[in-house]
């Protein structure tokens, strides 16, 4: 039994539930600069995928573009991958889902990639509830295109190249609650824990889990005056809970005191625990979530944590009533009408 | 010409009081929202059911209520479908633009009126018919607020004496619109009857044009072009369908969301075999359609002119990615908004060569309901073939408006889902290359998630044959070398030209989609009034087929006849044609949205014969 919370004792030795070894989660080299925070994002991925013994065959990875938007050649390997257009990730992988829904699909955008291209398709993605893991790198800034701003950029902040942000941040995790998203949750690249149990989490969800981590960009905006660098963040992280993820097939014994973890059950039968930090802190009331972001934001904090769940809303597919059967293999007695049927048609039309 | 113009022709060496039988167009100008569309489909059908080949066309406004509408209903004993550009009978029930309809007419038309419009004062050389609507209607209807549902119907009745059409033809026709719902059938047949009644007694027939029974509709279908493209998706197999909103192409994804729901629900588990989503634009659309063609599903996204243009980004990326997907176009007129419920061929040359880069599109090129449907179904089966987004490029003539066909063939052929990778085709190949030329086709085998297969990165930035991600500039040109041979190898997968040479001809007319029903017929006018004999070859696809050269080289001139300024197809076939025969081509053009007739085509050809 895993103490849930617990690192991972020496992954590479071990095999998961279904007999791999981390390196089956692993994907192609990263091109990436190194110290980028989206590089430590995939190493999370990775392991999240190995402890949850996900099949990389079941698994697709999209993305949009942007540097970010990059990784997903840089994990699960094994699985399918579509690098889409930019901004454009959400619409591709809803198709995709539609396609197959025994699909479990994870994507990767960044902040221009969602927050300004992509925020019409972000917008609708979160208010569908498309189950799929949608995860925001947010460096507050255009890494691929060299340094620009921004939408996720605080008011004020300033690029490495001097030039000050004087329009409000987009908070993608309070846009994402208002469209009615049913998992939203906020970290950071450098917390590895934290990370790694929203991430379990978010495989363990059915919907759409948004994922909004802050990613410094190395690069463009590692600096002083930035409120997305390393040290920025690492001063101003309010954690709203500790958070402890347990797999389904994982006996649930937790050590913790009544009163202060909240259990929150998940569709396949994972629970996360929520170990609360900020006193009373209810992460499936709505209202609060939106008043732990503004409040803490006005403080010039950064609440990371599963900040709203709502594990029972029905995702975009359950509510299309589809056969059991994924729509892209179905075989053509079942998508070609018979012969009686055309006649029919052809009848009412004379 | 003048209106009665056939008549006039044809009764050369009679006397000009034999009647016109069979051979007139009828247009009914009322105000967009009035609820005409009972009355003239009404109209419409009890000529079908009559035998009379007909076709209607509704040229309406961008707007729900309010602004002037026409609809145009041709019968032709010749079978004739174009537009008729010359109105022989005008039912003039709006107001405000009554007396242009009325001066718009030649000596000798109809005009039927409502009574309290005086038509009569405009003009003295045409043949009048005043009837008093809303007297007859508050004879019919004591319920006030009705009165608007049933006025109309009173013209069919008035024009059911005047024409001589069977009262039990539109009480069938009815029947029809109205379904089950009696009291308005009761409240819709007194009006009929009302109108009759008034002609018969109120009125004196005293112009040519009369109805007698044929036999030439027995057996055909009414339809328009979207339903029929719907129906033909669903024949197909589409499974995923997303779409965005816009006239004229609404009632592709409508229409087939009907026929989905009540034929497409698994038997034992009464679930969908299939997802339609409304999108929140076009790019939703089509990225949802990728997504899904990306997976392995047949999917499709049906749009217009403003859509297409959205698409433009993301076609690339099917396009280069190497994903199918069918995109049903169905054009208006542009730029921009344009004029967004007239009729076009103006989306040519941009579909052709959709996106950015190096990019060309097969399309198939439909000119009647039954075409929509059969290239529906072939353009899924051509999609998984190459590997590639394909279009169906309609027009809103031929997608909204109401035409006569054959009832729709079943499907004889299963469907083709195209080179998709197996475990034994894995052995055989020893390894696999997602973009991999095996067969000398271009056309590689593709592996779907959840096959079990290997699996791939796709991606529209530069890869190799493996799919790897590379910058080389020889990956680069191989992959764009192979994809262009796809494209070529379309030229003889996709849909012949139709072609008919006339002996001896020196003509020729290249035409495609709803152009070619004002060509067929201003052939005949071209030989019965000039003596002008055409060779006439009607492309059905792009790429073109080998034939178009040879026909071009056959003729001294060629007239290529099409719905857009610039002549968007003219410039498709000179750079597909040997530069040496670019000289032989011309252009008919007609661009002012209505759909295209004859008699624009033959006098713009016997002009530019003159010349
Ligand atoms: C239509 C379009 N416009 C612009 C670009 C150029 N572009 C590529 S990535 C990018 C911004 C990426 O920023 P972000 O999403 O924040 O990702 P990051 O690189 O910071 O991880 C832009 C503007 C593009 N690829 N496509
Ligand atoms: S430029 Fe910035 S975002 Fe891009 S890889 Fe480098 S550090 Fe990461």
């Amino acid at each position: 039994m895993t103490i849930p919370g617990t690192p991972t004792p020496a992954p590479g030795k071990k095999v998961n539930r279904i007999g791999l070894a981390l390196t089956a989660y692993r994907g192609g080299k990263s091109t990436l600069c190194a110290g980028c925070g989206h590089n430590a994002i995939s190493e999370r991925i990775i392991e999240a995928f190995f402890e949850m013994g996900v099949d990389g065959q079941q698994v697709i990875k999209l993305s949009g573009i942007g540097c970010s938007s990059k990784s997903p050649a840089y994990f699960l390997g094994q699985s399918h991958g579509l690098n889409a257009v930019h901004g454009r990730m959400p619409s591709v992988a809803t198709g995709a889902m539609l396609a197959n829904k025994g699909m479990l699909a994870i994507g990767v955008s960044g902040d221009g990639d969602t927050g300004a291209i992509g925020i019409g398709q972000f917008v609708h993605l979160m208010r569908r509830n498309v189950p799929m893991i949608y995860i925001v790198e947010n460096n507050g800034c255009y890494g691929l295109t060299k340094g620009q701003l921004s939408p996720t950029a605080d008011i004020g902040s300033t690029l490495k190249n001097g030039v000050v942000n004087d329009l409000p941040a987009i908070d993608l995790c309070a846009l994402a609650i208002d469209l009615g998203a049913s998992f939203v949750a906020r970290s950071f690249s450098g917390d590895k824990r934290q990370m790694l149990s929203l991430l379990e989490a978010a495989i363990a969800h059915r919907g759409t889990a948004m994922l909004d981590i802050i990613s410094p960009c190395v690069t463009f905006n590692d600096h002083e005056g930035s409120t997305k660098s390393y040290s920025y963040v690492k001063d101003h992280d309010e954690p709203l809970e500790e958070i402890s993820f347990v797999p389904f097939f994982e006996d649930i014994s937790v050590d913790y005191e009544p009163g202060t973890v909240q259990a929150v059950s998940l569709h396949d039968g994972s629970t996360v625990f929520l170990k609360k930090l900020a006193g009373d802190y209810d992460p499936t009331n709505k209202s609060m979530a939106r008043r732990v972001i503004y409040e803490s934001a006005a403080r010039g904090e950064v609440a990371t944590g599963l900040i709203y769940i709502e594990p029972n809303r029905p995702d975009f597919l359950a509510l299309l009533n589809l056969v059991d059967q994924p729509l892209a293999s179905l075989p053509a007695e079942k998508t070609r009408p018979p012969r009686e049927a055309l006649d029919a048609i052809m009848d009412a039309l004379r | 010409m003048t209106p009665p113009e056939l008549a006039v022709q044809e009764a050369t060496g009679r006397s000009a009081t034999t009647a016109v039988v069979n051979d007139f167009s009828i247009q009914i100008a009322t105000v967009n929202g009035s609820g005409s569309q009972t009355a003239n489909l009404v109209l419409l059908r009890s000529l079908f059911q009559t035998g009379v080949p007909v076709s209607g066309k509704n040229l309406f406004p961008s707007n729900i209520a309010g602004l002037p509408t026409w609809f145009t209903i041709r019968a032709s004993r010749h079978g004739y479908s174009g537009r008729k550009k010359e109105i022989d009978i005008l039912v003039a029930m709006n107001p405000e633009t009554a007396r242009d309809d009325v001066l718009g007419l030649a000596p000798g038309a109809v005009a039927l009126y409502d009574e309290p419009l005086k038509l009569n004062d405009v003009r003295d050389d045409l043949v009048f018919y005043p009837v008093p609507f809303d007297k007859l209607v508050a004879t019919v209807c004591p319920d006030a607020k009705m009165r608007k549902l049933v006025r109309n119907v009173i013209y069919d009745g008035v024009l059911a004496r005047l024409l001589n059409i069977d009262l039990a033809q539109m009480e069938q026709a009815l029947g029809k619109q109205l379904a089950k719902k009696a009291r308005a059938m009761a409240l819709n047949m007194a009006a009929l009857q009302a109108g009759f009644d008034f002609a018969v007694n109120s009125l004196e027939k005293r112009d040519l044009f009369r109805v007698e029974p044929m036999t030439a509709t027995a057996g055909k279908i009414l339809i328009d072009g979207n339903a029929a493209g719907a129906i033909g998706a669903m024949m197909a197999g589409v499974t995923v369908v997303a779409w965005y909103p816009i006239t004229p192409s609404s009632s592709v994804c409508e229409t087939l969301a009907t026929y989905m729901r009540q034929y497409r629900m698994d038997k034992e588990t009464g679930k969908a075999t299939f997802a339609i989503v409304q999108a929140e634009d076009e790019l939703s659309a089509l990225g949802m359609a990728l997504g899904a063609g990306w997976l392995g599903a047949r999917s499709m996204t049906a749009t217009a002119g403003p859509g297409i243009s959205l698409m433009s980004e993301f076609i690339g990326l099917g396009y280069y990615a190497e994903i199918p997907t069918v995109v049903f176009d169905v054009q208006r007129v542009g730029p921009s908004t344009g004029l967004p419920t007239r009729t076009a061929q103006g989306d040519i040359l941009s579909t052709a060569f959709l996106s950015h880069g190096d990019t060309r599109h097969p399309m198939f090129l439909p000119s009647s309901p039954g075409e929509v449907y059969e290239m529906a179904i072939e353009a899924f089966d051509l999609a998984d073939g190459l590997q590639t987004p394909v279009f169906v490029m309609s027009d809103l003539d031929l997608g909204m408006n109401t035409w006569m066909a054959d009832p729709f063939p079943y499907p004889e052929k299963p469907l083709d889902r195209g080179k998709r990778l197996t475990a034994e085709k894995l052995q055989a190949l020893g390894e696999w290359g997602r973009y991999k030329d095996v067969d000398g086709d271009g056309i590689p085998y593709r592996t779907v998630a959840g096959d079990g297969l290997p699996t791939y990165f796709c991606r529209g930035s530069g890869h190799n044959e493996r799919g790897q991600y590379s910058e080389r500039p020889a990956d680069y040109v191989a992959n764009i070398d192979r994809i262009d041979r796809k494209f070529q190898h379309a030229r003889t997968l996709m849909p012949p030209p139709v072609i008919d040479r006339a002996d001896g001809a020196r003509i020729g007319i290249i035409g495609y989609g709803t152009s070619h029903w004002g060509i067929a017929e201003s052939r005949d006018q071209l030989r019965q009034e000039a003596g002008i004999e055409t060779s006439y070859l009607r492309l059905r696809a792009f790429p073109f087929s080998r034939d178009v050269e040879a026909f071009v080289a056959a003729h001294d001139r060629v007239y290529i006849v099409e719905q857009n300024r610039d002549g968007q197809m003219a410039a498709l076939v000179k750079l597909d044609v040997d530069a040496a025969l670019a000289p032989r081509l011309r252009s008919v053009l007609h661009y002012d949205g209505l759909p295209l007739d004859a008699r624009t085509i033959t006098d713009e050809i016997l002009r530019q014969e003159r010349k």
